[in-house]
């Protein structure tokens, strides 16, 4: 799935949710980008996402793809996250019944999948629902 | 800019053919749309296929299907842009042969889907999404149009059920096409009965894995009739946007705006409005994708997509007829070759060449076709001269 290289560069992203903010006008970026579409800025700094968001769609997948074939089935969803970020990710610890659009959720680290006996294994952010609010 | 006609098409095959390596199942097509017309020779070919490096371990088509097609040396590229890569080739010649570059140019696509099983074609398929932000965390194609359709339900009240009749439609549209994959009807309880592949969408809610290929021959108008004795047909008009490839990136995901705003280019450049079409292609990989484009393209109001094939306007003797060849549910959906097979469809509705499914008096026809979860879209629209 992925080389050490790729998937080491990733790990801000994957474990800690390190966006970059334009300094120009604000605009949040996940993953990090070199240019803003907003007002063309080019200079940025770290910003460390929020792990509370609410779930924006969601499915189940129930074919999964080769490196996902042992864990179906799986939860998957846009997830926006307060400070308007989205992204995807699955649901952990869900039962599909218990989703809904609106859904609050927290972002969790979790262990996504890994490649065989001798391979890397790939962690992540999940996201699970928050039940007793 | 010169105009552009399309003087031949060519389509084989579809299936599930074991037998014929990409080259023969290429070859066979591209031949067929040679011998549509009266042309000589080739001043160049653009061929459109997704990933044959995924699917069979094979890059450098270019080069390749030229030689194969006894066309050695002949100036070739192959285009890529997932599942848009035929339509996109298409664009690729047209802008040859309206420049003035070249007059006789073949645009073609092909797709081998089935050397690889089925888990290694749904990842080769997903390589259309956003590798490291979607594809890492599991998702799959049917779980991102199933995200799409979730949406679609939650703001419009579409069901499950009207998803089920746009597969039921194009059923029975290709039911009277020879060359579909799968040529007989279904009904509406086999779809809602069938296996679940990503909540909500059921396998009979999916276009299948198919190996096929599609070509058309261009050149200016004004040398057309040269070239083929039957009823001319103009591109009127082109349009091509993208849009992020992670559908979560986007503010709403049950909207198209790659194809609204492909649409618009092209319906500008026709001159025409959507009601004065009279049929058109549109990819629908899965039920819900046919809902949501007939609505960027304007057939029907935002929202009001889900009923439209329940309620017939867009079948055979509806309003507006959309995937008279059975889309790609039912004719297949082989996907560097689909935005080629659409415009080789409404090219023969042009000419009245499409038999029991063919609409009648057909002058204007738009075909639409796209990449991944619509980051990619291509418009084109024809006129019956």
């Amino acid at each position: 799935m992925s080389t050490s290289a790729r998937y080491t560069r990733e790990i801000p992203q994957r474990y800690r949710l390190e966006a970059a903010k334009c300094k120009g006008c604000s605009k949040l970026f996940f993953p990090p980008r070199l240019i803003c579409d907003e007002c063309g800025g080019k200079e940025f700094e770290p910003h460390r996402l929020s792990d509370k968001g609410k779930v924006v769609s969601y499915s189940v997948v129930r074919i999964g793809p080769s490196q996902f074939v042992e864990q179906v089935p799986y939860i998957v969803s846009v997830v926006e996250l307060e400070d308007g970020v989205r992204l995807t990710c699955q649901v952990a610890d869900a039962k599909p019944e218990e989703l809904e659009i609106g859904a609050p959720v927290t972002i969790e680290f979790r262990k996504i999948g890994e490649e065989g006996d001798a391979g890397i294994i790939h962690y992540g952010y999940k996201a699970v629902l928050d039940r007793f609010k | 800019m010169r105009d552009v006609a399309i003087i031949g098409v060519g389509i084989n095959r579809w299936g599930e053919l074991w037998e014929s390596p990409l080259r023969d199942i290429f070859v066979e097509s591209a031949l067929e749309a040679i011998a549509d017309t009266k042309v000589d020779h080739l001043d160049s070919m653009y061929v459109g296929c997704m990933t044959s490096g995924l699917f069979i371990g094979q890059e450098h088509l270019a080069s390749l299907l030229a030689d194969y097609l006894g066309q050695n040396h002949l100036p070739s590229a192959r285009i890529e842009s997932a599942c848009a890569s035929g339509a996109l080739a298409a664009k690729c010649g047209y802008f040859e042969v309206a420049s003035g570059a070249s007059d006789i140019v073949m645009v073609a696509g092909v797709e081998k889907m089935t050397d690889v099983g089925g888990d290694g074609a749904t990842y080769a398929l997903s390589t259309a999404a956003d590798a490291e932000y979607e594809v890492y965390h599991g998702v799959t194609f049917p779980s991102l149009y199933a995200m799409m359709a979730v949406e679609h339900m939650h703001l419009y009240g579409t069901t499950s059920e009207d998803l089920a009749h746009v597969a039921v439609k194009n059923h029975k549209h290709g039911a009277k096409n020879p060359l579909a994959q799968f040529p007989f009807e279904i009904s509406v309880d086999a779809v809602l009965n069938s296996i679940m592949v990503a909540d909500p969408l059921h396998i009979y809610d999916c276009s299948p894995i198919t190996d096929g290929a599609a070509a058309a021959i261009l050149c200016p108008l004004e040398m057309a009739s040269k070239f083929t004795d039957k009823p001319l047909v103009r591109v009127a008009g082109i349009g091509h946007a993208t849009d992020t490839i992670a559908l979560h990136q986007r503010k709403e995901l049950s909207w198209l705006e790659g194809t609204a705003r492909a649409a618009k280019q092209a319906y500008k450049q026709a001159d025409i409005k959507p009601q004065d079409l009279h049929c058109a292609e549109v990819h629908d990989c899965f039920t819900i994708a046919e809902i949501m484009v007939i609505e960027a393209l304007g057939l029907v109001e935002k929202g009001k997509g889900g009923s439209a094939a329940k309620e017939g306007t867009t079948a055979l003797g509806g309003k507006i007829p959309v995937n008279t060849s059975g889309g790609l549910k039912s004719k297949g959906h082989p996907v560097g070759a689909t935005g080629v097979a659409q415009l080789v469809e409404v090219t023969k509705q042009l000419r009245g060449e499409c038999g029991e499914r063919q609409v009648e008096g057909a002058k204007y026809g738009l075909t639409q076709n796209m990449g991944g979860t619509g980051g990619s879209a291509v418009v084109h629209i024809l006129e019956a001269i």
